[in-house]
């Protein structure tokens, strides 16, 4: 069993949230828990293939990292991508019609669900190999300190956020990115959603400092950790490094600590994690731990909360009429992408 | 006209271009305040500052994909392999990445850049630093790959490589950095996807690469004394092959003599090979010959190193053995 780490507590007085923000948060947790279940039915009925990745449970982090950002920022994600490219806006039809492996898909069916990309939306992947998109992201994230202290151009205040797991944080990229990033004080957030497994692999088993954070230090860093079941931490934490990269005071590593509900792909047989554990973690839900505080506190009704859901429902289940009603893309365009002109 | 050294072809090359476009930059290990390891960025950071002459940690995978992170958002990388074997650490990057990116985004982001450096067998570095790596990345979607050879191709190819919309992975060779040549004045850029006619000739088709290239004009001039007529193409392109080009000179000379660094197996020759046997098989009087270098990692020894690559008497005894129907 893994020895365990105490969550760390976050006050949540510090945040207060007007109705608009508390319920745009909400609708976007309850838009990536719905999107995701509708993913394991359509996959389980055959529309989508390959592997598929669900972020159910890690919610309160792509919510609340992503919707502290401006259209001009940037996101990039790993395979387990389908929540941050919702949260960073690409809408639900245009990733549910790219899992369908669709035309009219954010990848025009050439990616799937492990490559969603979107230059519209900022969302810069979708990247399938472990760790692969850090460099990616600081890449990003030069881009916009080049135009500012190469080009002299001061509107370039652009933030990368950069999500990645634990397993990933054992991968060098990460620690030659962090030195990077560090170096030329890059406005990247480096977001490691630690769920304390690696697939089969638990985070305790393969790292010699299980507190992933702490090695921000190395490269003098500001390393955070939060609560990953709390929206709320999340997006107070990234508030901060947010603001920290947009002056030009460089990058920060946000670990959340939260928990996957289901297996790792809808292709693994999830027989390691304990049910205890499971239990532990889902009694935390994040999507209700978050309905109770803000209707606890007046912020919102079950009315407004209702809507959402109804709302969602609708958008979801449009996104698979549009995914199903797309047409495949053309034989002929099988080369098409492959060069730019 | 002034006398140019390649590796100042290629420095003109990247000035002139990270003047002309203020989003050229160049990247990779020692490239600015050492000057590169074969100078070509010697004294640029002076005049474009540290940001746009950067410096990096000895991280290629990290800052190969750090350039393709850039060319996606806007930007235009320029990154210096400090040996192009180094690169075989930014394989992922360079696949992945670089490579397949544009296709697998559906075309959402595309990724101009430009992976230059030394490569090739030089004077005894050794086997890891006297690769033959090109052909391990021409199966890469989405990459082109280029050699370049004189220093007014050398100029021409890269500007051009810097303008181009996608990754090209461009080889210099360590023994040419230093070869001398007349090149036109100012602005001029030589398309990626044309090979070169070195010489034109009746009998037989040579088709060679890099420093090849100086081999075989070693080899004719001998072959011209004894009164043949071979015809030398320096393919310059080696993804995708210049098929316009070679097709008409195989129609020609009906006889294919390649003449390579790369290694055999799986080499440029292999592919370029089966292309010509597939496309052009009734215009061939005799099978397509490959001199390539021996398939052994590149000993340290000079004598054995010699006999890895191709030498001029081998290319002279095939092009005989070739016209005389004796292969
Ligand atoms: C380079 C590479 N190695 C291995 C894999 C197979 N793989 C896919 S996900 C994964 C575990 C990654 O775990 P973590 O980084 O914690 O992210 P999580 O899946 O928990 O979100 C592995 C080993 C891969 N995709 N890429
Ligand atoms: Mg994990």
């Amino acid at each position: 069993m893994a020895p365990s780490r105490s969550l760390p507590h976050f006050d949540k007085a510090t945040l207060p949230l007007t109705s608009d923000e508390a319920l745009m948060l909400y609708e976007d947790m309850v838009l990536g828990r719905s999107f995701e279940d509708k993913c394991a039915e359509m996959y389980y009925r055959g529309k989508m293939f390959g592997f598929v990745h669900l972020y159910n449970g890690q919610e309160a982090v792509s919510t609340g990292a992503i919707k502290t950002l401006r259209p001009d920022d940037y996101v990039c994600s790993t395979y387990r991508d389908h929540v941050h490219a919702l949260s960073k806006g690409v809408p639900a039809r245009q990733v549910m019609a790219e899992l369908f492996g669709k035309a009219t898909g954010c990848s025009k069916g050439r990616g799937g669900s492990m490559h969603l990309f979107s230059a519209e939306y900022g969302l810069l992947g979708g990247f399938a190999f472990v760790a692969e998109g850090i460099p990616v992201a600081t890449g990003a994230a030069f881009q916009t300190h080049y135009r500012r202290n190469a080009l002299n151009d001061t509107s370039a205040d652009q933030v990368t956020l950069c999500f990645f797991g634990d397993g990933a944080s054992n991968n060098g990229q990460f620690f030659e990115c962090l030195n990077m990033a560090a170096l030329w004080k890059l406005p990247i957030i480096f977001v490691i959603e630690n769920n304390e497994w690696a697939i089969g692999m638990a985070h305790y088993r393969a790292t010699s400092v299980p507190e992933i954070y702490k090695k921000a230090a190395a490269f003098g860093m500001v390393g955070v950790e939060v609560d990953g079941m709390d929206v709320m931490a999340v997006r107070a934490a990234t508030l901060e490094a947010v603001q920290r990269a947009r002056c030009g005071e460089g990058p920060t590593v946000i670990e959340a600590l939260t928990y996957r509900f289901r297996g790792h792909s809808l292709a693994d047989p999830d027989e390691l994690r304990s049910r205890s554990d499971k239990e532990f973690w889902m009694s935390r839900d994040p999507i209700k731990t978050f309905a109770t505080y803000v209707l606890e506190q007046g912020i919102v009704t079950q009315a407004d909360l209702s809507a959402i859901d109804q709302k969602v429902a609708e958008l979801v289940d449009e996104a698979v009429h549009f995914a199903e009603a797309s047409p495949e893309p053309a034989p002929q365009d099988l080369h098409h992408y492959i060069y730019a002109d | 006209m002034a006398e140019m050294l390649l590796f100042n072809a290629l420095r003109a090359a990247i000035d002139e271009e990270m003047e002309r476009d203020p989003t050229v930059f160049v990247l990779g290990e020692d490239v600015g305040h050492y000057g590169g390891s074969y100078k070509v960025t010697k004294d640029l950071y002076l005049k474009y500052g540290d940001v746009r002459i950067l410096d990096t940690p000895i991280a290629e995978n990290s800052f190969t994909g750090m350039a393709v992170g850039a060319a996606m958002t806007g930007l235009r990388p320029i990154i210096e392999g400090m040996n192009m074997g180094f690169l075989l650490l930014a394989f992922n990057q360079i696949s992945n990445n670089a490579g397949m990116l544009r296709y697998t985004s559906g075309g959402n982001f595309k990724v101009p850049m430009v992976i230059r450096g030394p490569g090739g067998v030089g004077r005894q570095l050794g086997a890891e630093h006297s690769q033959r790596l090109e052909a391990y990345f021409q199966a890469v979607p989405g990459l082109k790959i280029v050699a370049c050879s004189t220093p007014k191709n050398a100029k021409g190819l890269l500007k051009a490589a810097i303008r181009d919309n996608n990754p090209v992975l461009f080889f210099e060779h360590v023994l040419l950095y230093n070869l001398k040549e007349e090149i036109p004045p100012g602005d001029y850029v030589q398309a990626l996807d044309r090979a070169e006619l070195v010489r034109p000739g009746q009998e037989v088709t040579i088709l060679t690469y890099s420093r090849m290239r100086y081999h075989c004009l070693h080899a004719v001039k001998a072959l011209e004394e004894k009164g043949y007529d071979p015809e030398i193409i320096d393919l310059i392109s080696l993804r995708p092959f210049d098929m316009e080009t070679i097709g008409a000179s195989v129609r020609k000379t009906h006889r294919v003599l390649i003449v390579e660094e790369c290694m055999r197996t799986g080499g440029i020759g292999a592919e370029l090979s089966a292309a010509i046997t597939e496309r052009f098989f009734d215009e061939l009087d005799a099978p397509v010959v490959r001199l390539s270098s021996q398939d052994v990692p590149t000993p340290y020894n000079g004598a054995l190193e010699k006999l890895t690559v191709v030498q001029p008497e081998q290319i002279i005894e095939a092009v005989e053995k070739l016209v005389h129907g004796q292969v």
